[in-house]
């Protein structure tokens, strides 16, 4: 290969790769196209893992001791080991990955008009970590005794003692998994930092940055400043669990509540990890399918920046039952009511920006505008849980599950599928067919209500969650709370069902799709002015930039939209 | 053949040395934490003072110097970079290094001692923290010294100057948390 890569123009990038490997090409690649694929097919191929677990457990709360289809009679044992991995798996292994990592890869170079990430084979290590932590994950489900079934918050000392959780070793990979993940998201979590803070194109200055990107880069600084005290509990945990010491062993002298606000102060700002993304690809898709300006660009900006400081100050939100200061309890039902304002701000600003736009309802629209509708119920149900004193009552409910359900299912399911139908033409080089997107569309978010509104009534009714078999609870066993039990687990049926319709689409259309151009939505951002899909490197001649990213249905100007590398 | 984007530079700070303070900021978190916890605990146990007085208050006040020293030759280092001495830098980072492995290597008497007398990480109150503290720390001189030979050996052939700034910030970074360790570990009795 020749050695000109100084120059600025230079023209190999896009064929000098066709001599290589298959397993190169996919598997050791620091391409940052093909990292964010690994990442999200991997994310994706958990996510059905993980939705299969859930419908074994709802299926064992419908119909208690009956045999599942495709599993059999399901145990307590068995029981406790799938809640507790479909909720790790979904937010460490789907939510995270997907969102975050693979978006973040794809679309970051791209958006900001750069040909690779600044660290291409530090990005490839992080995916390879990304990778181990899968393995051990699975390695913990199939060990001896079982997996892990302490619940994803892993409260000791019930993980801390095998005495206790009677899964010695899925415990400890379990952990080891969750750490190693840290890892590879600390790494990945850098190289988007930096990328989007050095590597922008020539004339992309801070306000000219797409929000996605912002979000990201806000959410991976979120994730960095708030995983490192988890870090260290996990290792005091390991510790626990391996070498017998007593940091989280009450018995000598430990203090199991320490490891709730490591996990809280971690476990709170991830849910901001998580959810600014998926604000940041609902907003790309709104402008572009309003064909409007984003309303408020700076103020959005500022608003992420404020919700982010704000969700270091709200963790024991989550420990108002486990004997915290009343007084302390207070002061964080103030933060997390306080945090609301910023959130519902966002989603003012939405409205706003749809506000007398053109409105196209394309599939990636439907799913952004669904975004709004679903995750609004999630916040403001968040406001009765922030409550301390409704708290003491709601608390380990099913109504704290259906809340952060529709808080975590818009952010990773219905924003994901906005992102994936958006730029699913980029990626592939073809189009999604929009029909079938719009069935599975359907099939998904009706369902999605049925599954978790019965369990707001339900969690009001005083469900438990963490219960196995309500028959030994009468007053929870009444036919009333069983039928909504049935409904609940019918609903997640029939959205499972639909779930095919997407998966065919989307890999039918991977080979069969109509051609794309370079810009079929008529979008401003970078990454609509690269061929679809970009070739490695991304484009011949990088791009200059000369504006924001949102210049919509500019006035005096002919065209509805204004690229951001077209000169004037 | 090198990606443009991780030659560009939007905000004039170079790639390496943003990458650096991120991790930094990164490594801030973990040590508070664990740090954090161990301050919470220790208010709330009188008892644990009594256990801390076994630790060795000289051994650890050597140490504090030896690391402080060996900071002086990182920023030598950093000086002699900066003048495109590549052979010098590297001869600084040796020294550099050198302080490290003291320091390692009194940390490991002192482990051996505490241990001969029963005080194992097991032991449970102060000893936990003591333990994790310190070894997490100890992992990082550790990574630091294996990072700054590797740096060293591309300095000595004058490439890749800038690493020995960067390097230098985190060999920086790992004496400041034992400015922390020390008193909380060795002198708060
Ligand atoms: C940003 C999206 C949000 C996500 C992803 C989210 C996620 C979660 C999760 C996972 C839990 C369950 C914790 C557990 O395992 O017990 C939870 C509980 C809680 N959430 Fe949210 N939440 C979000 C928004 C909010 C908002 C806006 C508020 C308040 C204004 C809020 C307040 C609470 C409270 C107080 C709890 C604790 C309930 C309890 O455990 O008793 N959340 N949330
Ligand atoms: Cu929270």
């Amino acid at each position: 290969m020749a050695n000109h890569h100084d120059t600025h123009d230079h023209h190999d990038g896009a064929h000098a790769h066709h001599d290589e490997g298959w397993f190169k090409k996919y598997f050791w690649s620091t391409d940052h196209k093909i990292i964010g694929f690994q990442y999200m097919f991997t994310g994706m191929l958990l996510a059905l893992l993980g939705a299969f677990m859930a419908y074994v457990f709802r299926m064992q709360l419908a119909f208690p001791g009956q045999a599942v289809p495709g599993w059999g009679v399901v145990s307590p044992g068995q029981y406790n080991m799938l809640i507790t991995n479909h909720g790790s798996i979904m937010i460490f292994w789907v939510a995270m990955p997907v969102l975050i990592a693979g978006f973040g890869n794809y679309i970051i170079p791209l958006m900001i008009g750069a040909d690779d990430m600044v660290f291409p084979r530090l990005n490839r290590l992080s995916y390879q970590l990304f990778f181990v932590s899968v393995l051990l994950l699975i390695a913990s489900l199939v060990v001896q005794n079982g997996g892990f079934g302490g619940a994803w918050t892993a409260y000791p000392p019930l993980s801390a003692n095998k005495d206790f959780n009677l899964t010695p070793l899925g415990s400890s990979l379990w952990l080891g998994a969750v750490a190693v993940e840290f890892v590879a998201f600390l790494l990945g979590g850098i190289n988007f930092i930096v990328t989007a803070m050095n590597a922008r194109a020539p004339g992309m200055k801070a306000f000219d940055v797409p929000i996605v990107v912002w979000t990201i880069v806000i959410a991976s600084i979120l994730f960095m400043a708030s995983v490192g005290p988890l870090v260290a509990g996990a290792v005091m945990l390991l510790f626990d669990q391996l070498l017998g010491t007593s940091f989280f062993n009450p018995n000598r002298g430990g203090d199991p509540i320490l490891w709730q606000h490591l996990f809280w102060f971690f476990g709170h700002p991830e849910v901001y990890v998580v959810l600014l993304p998926a604000m940041g690809i609902v907003a790309e898709v709104m402008t572009v399918f309003a064909r409007k300006k984003l309303f408020a660009y700076k103020t959005v900006i500022y608003t992420i920046v404020a919700t982010g400081v704000l969700s270091f100050f709200v963790w024991a939100h989550h420990q108002f039952v486990a004997g915290i200061d009343p007084r302390m309890a207070n002061v964080f039902t103030v933060t997390t009511v306080l945090i609301s304002i910023p959130i519902a701000e966002m989603c003012f600003v939405y409205i706003a920006t749809l506000y007398g736009g053109s409105i196209t309802l394309s599939t990636p629209m439907l799913w952004a505008l669904a975004f709004m509708a679903e995750f609004m119920l999630g916040g403001v149900t968040g406001i009765y849980l922030g409550s301390s004193g409704a708290d003491i009552f709601f608390h380990d409910t099913y109504f704290v599950v259906a809340h952060f359900h529709y808080t975590f299912f818009p952010i990773a399911i219905i924003a994901v599928m906005s992102g994936i139908t958006y730029w699913f033409p980029k990626m592939f080089g073809r189009h999604m067919n929009d029909f079938w997107g719009k069935v599975h569309f359907w099939g998904t978010i009706i369902p999605f209500n049925g599954i978790f509104i019965p369990l707001f009534v339900l969690g009001a009714a005083g469900e438990h969650r963490r219960i196995f078999d309500y028959h030994s609870f009468p007053h929870l066993a009444t036919p009333e709370l069983q039928s909504l039990r049935i409904i609940a687990t019918v609903s997640l049926v029939v959205m499972l069902a639909f779930q095919p319709v997407f998966l065919v689409n989307y890999i039918v259309s991977m080979f069969r799709g109509p051609k794309a151009d370079k810009n079929p939505w008529k979008a401003n951002t970078l990454e609509w002015t690269a061929d679809s899909p970009p070739p490695h490197g991304n484009w011949a001649e990088l791009p200059n930039c000369y504006r924001g990213p949102y210049e919509y249905s500019v006035e005096g100007r002919e065209l509805d939209y204004w690229p951001q590398n077209e000169k004037a | 053949m090198k990606p443009i984007a991780t030659t560009r530079s939007s905000m004039n700070i170079a790639t390496g040395k943003l990458a650096v303070w991120w991790v930094l900021v990164s490594e801030i978190v973990i040590f508070g934490g664990v740090l954090g916890s161990y301050i919470m605990n220790r208010i709330a146990h009188v008892e644990w003072g009594e256990q801390a007085s076994h630790t060795n208050t000289w051994a650890g006040a050597f140490n504090t110097f030896v690391l402080l020293t060996s900071s002086l030759f990182a920023v030598l280092a950093h000086q002699a970079a900066e003048k495109h001495d590549g052979k010098k830098a590297a001869q600084y980072l040796y020294y550099t290094c050198f302080g490290g492995l003291i320091f390692l290597i009194v940390k490991s008497f002192e482990w051996a001692h505490e241990i001969r007398e029963g005080f194992v990480i097991q032991s449970g109150g102060f000893w936990g923290y003591y333990y994790v503290a310190a070894g997490l720390h100890g992992f990082h001189v550790l990574a630091g010294m294996l990072v700054m030979l590797w740096v060293a050996d591309s300095a000595k052939k004058n490439q890749d100057l800038h690493r020995v700034e960067n390097v230098g910030l985190y060999w920086h970074f790992v004496d400041i948390v034992w400015i922390f360790l020390f008193p909380l570990l060795y002198i708060a009795k």
